[in-house]
């Protein structure tokens, strides 16, 4: 029973990262239909960032209390100029190319932004700053520590205020009258590409934030990190149907999950044949198995046809 | 094709001929490195033309392309090495090859037939690497794949006792191993190309764009839209099956991360870039994209010594920077790609219109 109860914990630290990540593909798909395949290395160069700010700080002898929020905020400040200057320069040219057209965009600018990271950071594997006191918890055997406290708070609060922007606030509101028609909502007077850039501004902030995590959870990154990353939380955001919210935080916490149990059990479900090293055929067989028999994801609305 | 006999086509053709025979030449010139570069172009139009018949022909984005082509490559590597201690001659080897890709293409594409555009595509990309991490990870307990090593020691293509690999002599004329295996390619990727250009429009063909254009209106005039697009992802998958058994005996050597995802991303852009559906196009795409990178590993270092006397940054992430750049700016200016089909061209100027 404490095997589950970990697993259930580390799964849902897990899936609040991705969580955080698949809010920042969903939403520009919702808008504007576009895989942004360089979401993923957005993540990584906000890790990178806060690796390089905190962990300069703290060597120049400032204190964590300083050095860790100086390095969130240059990661996400970094990462919404990233992700503006990615709509800008990849996508904005491309808003009425063929479909497939800014799929190859972003694949080409996924490449560059993890060359120009390699080059800035090099090839080797960075370890994190601990920003976070390394007190554990026990609770029903079941072993959790601070950091993944404040990853599942955090979260939860960061969505609770996406949720509130989206469905509060006026820009939330041109967000969803673009997401359902362009056209129609700039005769309504919303500036289209504003709101656009907005959704990659802010997913990417989401991104950056969720990189941080990562990176004090694992303790360490690398200029690799975020293509399994953003493949993961991809699959999440399909896995709850992508363009919705919700079912891109349920999909994210639901893969984290299913992948955590799955890694703890397989052995015995299958006396010992498979091991854990197969835990990232979860994400993937899962997200088969749901989409054959909800081909829109778990929440994602009926849209029909398109043409 | 009612036009291949005229003056014009019959004298381009032949042309084309005297510059795919001298090509391996000239290219050995600049050392055997650029002749199996030339191998590896023709290796990538033979699998982006299997490419094309799903994401251009029938219109269904496929991103774990690369899963047939490790298939392939997977089911020579263990019939035809030390491995299991099978030699298995060739004749044997590539029609398994190709026929396990071709069930695995059905294996993938029955389950995805009610999604559709981007849902199929991640779960095609899922696939893929469901299919690398098993053979990453089928060595224990019982050793199939032996892991993220590889296999190693494979055994060249063979026809009886002549074997692609190493020179031999022709009619005085000494041929490499990699010369030799641009041939064997050539030869290939030509039955490819025919089998393409007949089927665009055949029955099937244009079963696959009506599917492509409007499936709901392509059943309604009685296509059979599930056995057709099965055919498709079957078909694709038989040459992505074929490209990788050609792939391990040319390399001797095959372990899972020459199957990883950018490799299927790298030749859905081939088609992409050079033109969805268009079979000149997707050649061209596939020889640029392929040729290009290497390309650039010899360039980029020399040049930035000729510009600032020493190297400024590592070459090899300078030169995949430059290609992904190189990406970005010819979907920014050829939207519909480099060499896209006519029809396509006109679509894309009326909608802009």
């Amino acid at each position: 029973m404490d095997i589950f109860l970990q697993q259930l914990i580390n799964g849902l630290v897990q899936g609040s990262i991705y969580a955080l990540v698949a809010l920042g593909y969903t939403m520009v798909y919702g808008i504007m239909g576009l895989i942004n395949f360089a979401h993923g290395e957005v993540v990584m160069i906000g890790t990178l960032l806060a690796i390089s700010v905190a962990g300069g700080l703290l060597q120049a002898g400032w204190p964590v209390a300083l050095a860790g929020p100086a390095g969130l905020a240059a990661a996400v400040l970094g990462c919404m100029a990233l992700g503006w200057g990615l709509e800008r320069v990849a996508y904005r040219p491309l808003r009425n190319a063929p479909r497939l057209t800014p799929l190859i965009t972003a694949i080409g600018m996924s490449i560059v932004l993890q060359n120009l990271a390699m080059m800035v950071w090099g090839r080797n594997y960075l370890g994190f700053p601990a920003l976070l006191p390394k007190a554990g918890f026990e609770v029903a055997g079941a072993h959790f520590t601070a950091v993944q406290v404040v990853i599942v708070v955090v979260s939860a609060a960061t969505m609770a205020g996406l949720l509130a922007l989206v469905y509060r606030t006026k820009l939330g509101m041109a967000m969803r009258a673009t997401a359902q028609s362009p056209a129609v909502a700039r005769l309504m007077g919303v500036d289209v590409d504003r709101v656009i850039a907005a959704a990659f501004v802010i997913g990417s902030a989401l991104g950056a934030l969720a990189g941080v995590m990562v990176g004090s959870y694992y303790e360490i990154a690398h200029y690799q990190m975020g293509f399994m990353l953003g493949l993961k939380a991809f699959t999440a955001a399909v896995l709850g149907g992508i363009g919705n919210l919700g079912g891109a935080m349920a999909g994210g916490v639901l893969l984290g999950i299913i992948e955590a149990l799955g890694a703890g059990y397989i052995g015995d479900l299958t006396g010992g044949f498979l091991g854990s090293h197969y835990q990232d055929i979860f994400a993937f067989v899962v997200l088969i198995g749901v989409l054959m028999f909800k081909p829109s994801g778990l929440f994602g609305e009926k849209t029909g046809e398109r043409a | 094709m009612k036009n291949w006999l005229n003056p014009r086509s019959t004298a381009g053709i032949a042309l084309i001929s005297v510059a795919l025979v001298a090509l391996p030449f000239v290219a050995a010139s600049g050392g055997q490195a650029w002749v199996r570069i030339l191998d590896f172009a023709i290796l990538y139009v033979f699998l982006a033309l299997g490419l094309n018949i799903v994401v251009g022909f029938a219109g269904l984005l496929d991103l774990g392309y690369i899963a047939f082509y490790a298939v392939g490559a997977y089911a020579w590597a263990l019939l035809a090495s030390p491995h299991f201690g099978l030699h298995w001659p060739v004749w044997a080897i590539l029609p398994i090859g190709a026929g396990l890709a071709c069930v695995a293409g059905v294996l993938l594409g029955s389950p995805t037939l009610k999604l559709r555009g981007d849902y199929l595509a991640i779960v095609t990309l899922g696939f893929g690497e469901i299919v690398r991490i098993f053979m990453n990870n089928l060595n224990a307990p019982v050793n199939i794949t032996n892991g993220p090593q590889g296999i190693t020691l494979i055994d060249p293509v063979a026809f009886g006792a002549f074997r692609l690999s190493g020179n031999s002599q022709f009619f005085g004329l000494t041929l490499s191993g990699p010369q030799k295996y641009y041939f064997l390619l050539v030869a290939l990727a030509i039955v490819v190309i025919v089998i393409n250009l007949r089927l665009q429009h055949s029955r099937i063909g244009r079963a696959w764009q009506a599917i492509r254009e409007d499936e709901i209106a392509a059943k309604a005039v009685g296509i059979d839209t599930r056995n057709i697009k099965l055919l498709a992802f079957a078909m694709g998958a038989s040459f992505g099956g074929i490209a990788g058994g050609i792939f391990a005996a040319m390399q001797g050597f095959v372990s899972p991360e020459s199957f990883s995802l950018i490799e299927s991303v790298m030749v859905l852009a081939m088609v992409v870039l050079g033109g969805m559906g268009h079979i000149p196009g997707v050649i061209l795409g596939a020889v640029l994209l392929s040729i290009l990178p290497e390309a650039l590993r010899y360039g980029v270092g020399p040049l930035q010594t000729a510009l600032f006397g020493k190297q400024l940054v590592d070459p090899e992430s300078l030169r995949m920077l430059v290609f992904g750049l190189a990406l970005v700016l010819v979907m920014r200016f050829r939207p519909a790609g480099l060499w896209p089909s006519p029809e396509r061209r006109r679509e894309l100027q009326e909608t802009a219109r």
